[in-house]
């Protein structure tokens, strides 16, 4: 055991945990839903070409939509059955974006994957099937993994952080991947340590889940012949624990420079979904088509942790949980600090879907704001030590074009600032308008 | 699920901490309550009246001044009642009635709605209300004390013969006529302390109950509300510069006496602890602390008046935005080349 529980020394609030809900539920399957809308942009960078035509037949696993050029990652298609159409879905985030629709064929046998001994294989390869696999930070950023998994030679890597961290109040879905398949995480951690030449590997874990902690230190212990060093942290819960530069002060001490990237100061860091999608990958010639979502929150019939088809329309994940709640008030992608709430039920569900929120009118704040108070409390919640009371005056003032002075563009939008605000400001979002106005 | 549901979209977070503006601003009137229920009981009915009326001209004023701006009323947040409680507390018991009214609408309107509202204010309003007072009628403000209630009778001040020294403030006695003048009203040094910290002498209603008003500060840190930081800084600098220059020759002054006697307990927890009129960082805090107490200290031994919490508090104000400037939070990790 350890004595103290890690942690990032600055800001950080304390937002109900509310997992109670779904952490203690297994991973459930969805069965296939009768259609999939796999959006062709489902990470960071260029949207996908698609490559398959309308009517034709295509089995789970198949690329349907190719890197165009730049950043990207491959999108497969997620069932068996024929192409519907190739147009345009509903986006959760940009209203509409091009995707590719697969009408599912159920008598279709499901693809089976034979185990592979991935140790035998050259560097080059496993990235190879990393990059094939269309895999992408799933934790939510979409960042393409083996761009992550390559980093420019003159960054003297020496770590590799795993983020089982789950920070975000509701979400269970690392937790429940790590109680339940903690030796496919352990073995995707080899398998990037193994592409990045280094040995040592902390998975860092919120103390809400010892659990967790206990058994992927179990499995981590256990083995230790093949000379990696994988240790498990227990981190103190303080939102964002879970937040890149957070968690790798937290665990490190180390402090990634402003505008920097983790391996400025020699760490890659991987979310634990992300590492088991590698495992899939190298181990398996597994694509990136399935995951696992948690659906919470008091508006859902029955929460759940679920393991879905990418592309799966959220009408249907609902319909399968027997509905919503009648004071159902807000629907929200990913958790309640960031996560985008949504306006309708056709969104499918993409790689970096973390979760869907199902809130009551209790669980949201909708009271409205008023003037800032100048308490100064936004000032200690900011883990990057900004000033979003100015900004937001700023904002309010018609001078967001004047805001870069108070640490606008290190903002990642974490909430703490809106979440401890008393006149209930909404300064994310005076934030994010402050960020289309100014220049850095 | 039918197709007319509508959901509500806001920007994140979508969950919220319980503080409210509203909670913060009824839970200071909370704590101040007891040194009223105090005042009661030494002084009389007459405190309670003050205090009311002058809350009942500040949210009257609020709600005017809102509806003739074209504003939403806000009187439901608290903070023009503790603004009236603030100036009750802050000015004699024995004044007329209309004094209160006039000095919450000075307070209110001028001070604080002219300045674009809460959280815009420059200076503390209650302060502004009570200065705004002293320098018009400076007459009542510095003698309209109340005798104790003859049936308080642990009250020892109380000296048969009511004249203006025996319900003048223990620091008009200790500029005027020395220490041992005080400590002959009292009987003894240590009743006169035990007195001044329970609160029985005379004095500005609110201010008289060290005890009453630590107990509602402690409170108020407990919940976070406030931080120790400008109060103990307040406590401290008027401590340290009265026993400095306070008494004949240096290092000679009383500082127990200091803080015990006039303004500073409600001065350091409640008015120089306001959001908007003091700095938001702790080195800024702590400085501020330190200011207002050296020139309280300044304004008792060197100024024309007995008690200087009250202007120091001002002054200090008029720094506020400067120490802001000068004390940010420390970034995280700032760009090479990014703008400060």
């Amino acid at each position: 055991m350890q004595a103290t529980l890690l942690t990032f020394p600055k800001g950080g609030v304390h937002p109900p945990e509310s997992k109670k809900l779904s952490e203690h539920l297994a991973i459930e399957t969805l069965p296939l839903p009768d259609e999939v809308d796999i959006l062709l942009q489902q990470h960071f960078g260029a949207p996908c070409k698609p490559v398959v035509d309308k009517k034709a037949k295509v089995t789970e696993g198949d690329v349907i939509g190719e890197v165009a050029g730049g950043l990207g990652a491959a999108v497969h298609a997620s069932v068996t059955g024929t192409v519907k159409g190739v147009g345009a879905s509903t986006n959760p985030v940009s209203i509409t974006s091009a995707s590719v629709t697969i009408q599912t064929d159920r008598d279709a046998p499901s693809r089976t994957y034979p185990l592979d001994d991935w140790r035998n294989l050259p560097v080059d390869e496993l990235k190879k099937r990393v990059k094939a696999a269309g895999i992408v930070g799933i934790g939510g950023a979409g960042f393409p993994t083996h761009v992550k998994l390559s980093p420019p030679p003159e960054a003297k890597v020496d770590l590799l952080i795993i983020n089982g961290v789950e920070c975000e109040p509701y979400l269970t879905t690392d937790h429940r991947v790590m109680m339940e398949h903690p030796a496919e995480i352990i073995e995707g951690a080899k398998i990037i340590l193994a592409m990045l030449g280094i040995k040592k590997c902390h998975i860092g874990i919120e103390a809400n889940k010892m659990d967790a902690v206990e058994t992927v230190r179990k499995v981590a212990a256990g083995k230790t012949s093949d000379g990696f060093e994988i240790s498990v942290d227990a981190l103190e819960v303080k939102y964002p624990q879970g937040s890149e530069k957070q968690l790798i002060e937290s665990v490190t001490k180390r402090r990634v420079p402003g505008f920097g990237l983790p391996f400025d100061v020699g760490v890659i860091v991987q979310n634990v979904g992300t590492t088991k999608a590698i495992y899939e990958a190298v181990a398996l010639n597994k694509p990136l088509y399935e995951k696992v979502i948690t659906i919470t929150g008091k508006g859902i019939a029955r929460p759940a942790n679920l393991k879905v088809r990418i592309g799966t329309r959220l009408s249907d994940i609902v319909s399968y949980l027997g509905g919503t709640q009648p004071d159902l008030s807000r629907i929200v992608m990913g958790g309640p600090m960031m996560g985008f709430p949504i306006s309708t039920l056709d969104v499918p569900v993409t790689k970096t879907t973390s979760g869907v929120l199902f809130l009551t009118e209790k669980e949201i704040d909708r009271r409205a704001h008023s003037q800032c108070i100048r308490c100064g409390w936004c000032l200690d919640a900011c883990p990057m030590g900004l000033q979003p009371n100015e900004i937001g005056v700023y904002v309010e003032a018609g001078r967001a074009q004047d805001t870069a002075k108070f640490g606008l563009f290190e903002c990642f939008e974490c909430g703490c600032c809106a979440f401890v605000c008393p006149a209930k400001r909404p300064l994310v979002q005076f934030i994010r308008l402050a960020k289309l106005k100014a220049k850095r | 699920m039918k197709e007319a549901e509508l959901w509500s979209v806001a920007v994140s977070p979508h969950v919220k901490s319980h503080e409210s503006v509203e909670k913060i601003m009824w839970t200071v009137v909370a704590c101040l309550m007891p040194s009223l229920i105090l005042s009661i009981f030494v002084f009389g009915f007459q405190t309670l009246i003050i205090t009311a009326v002058s809350v009942g001209s500040c949210l009257a004023t609020e709600a005017i001044s809102q509806k003739c701006l074209r504003q939403p009323v806000t009187i439901k947040d608290g903070s023009a009642v503790i603004t009236g409680v603030l100036l009750a507390y802050v000015i004699p018991p024995g004044v007329p009635y209309w004094m209160p009214i006039l000095g919450g609408v000075v307070a209110v309107f001028v001070t604080k709605q002219l300045m674009g509202g809460i959280g815009y204010n420059i200076f503390n309003p209650a302060l502004i209300g009570r200065a705004f007072l002293v320098a018009t009628y400076p007459v009542a403000m510095t003698s309209a004390w109340l005798p104790p209630l003859r049936e308080a009778s642990i009250f020892k001040y109380m000296a048969p013969g009511v004249d203006a020294v025996s319900t003048a403030t223990p620091l008009y006695v200790l500029k005027h006529y020395g220490l041992d003048a005080l400590i002959e009203k009292f009987g003894s040094l240590s009743t006169m302390y035990g007195n001044f910290f329970l609160g029985l002498r005379p004095g500005c209603i609110g201010e008289t109950s060290v005890l009453l008003l630590l107990l509602g500060g402690l409170f108020l840190i407990y919940k976070g509300y406030i931080t120790w930081h400008i109060p103990v800084s307040v406590f401290g600098s008027v401590a340290f510069f009265t026993w400095v220059f306070g008494g004949e020759g240096y290092f000679a002054g009383n500082p127990l006496l200091a803080i015990l006697s006039g303004g500073v307990p409600l001065g350091a927890i409640y008015m120089a602890t306001d959001y908007v009129t003091s700095p938001n960082q702790k080195t800024g805090q702590i400085l501020f602390g330190i200011g207002v107490g050296a020139l309280t200290v300044l304004i008792r031994l060197k100024g024309g008046y007995p008690e200087g919490v009250a202007y120091a508090i001002l002054l200090m104000n008029t720094l506020t935005p400067a120490l802001d400037g000068w004390f940010k939070p420390k970034r995280f990790a700032p760009a090479k080349g990014a703008v400060k």
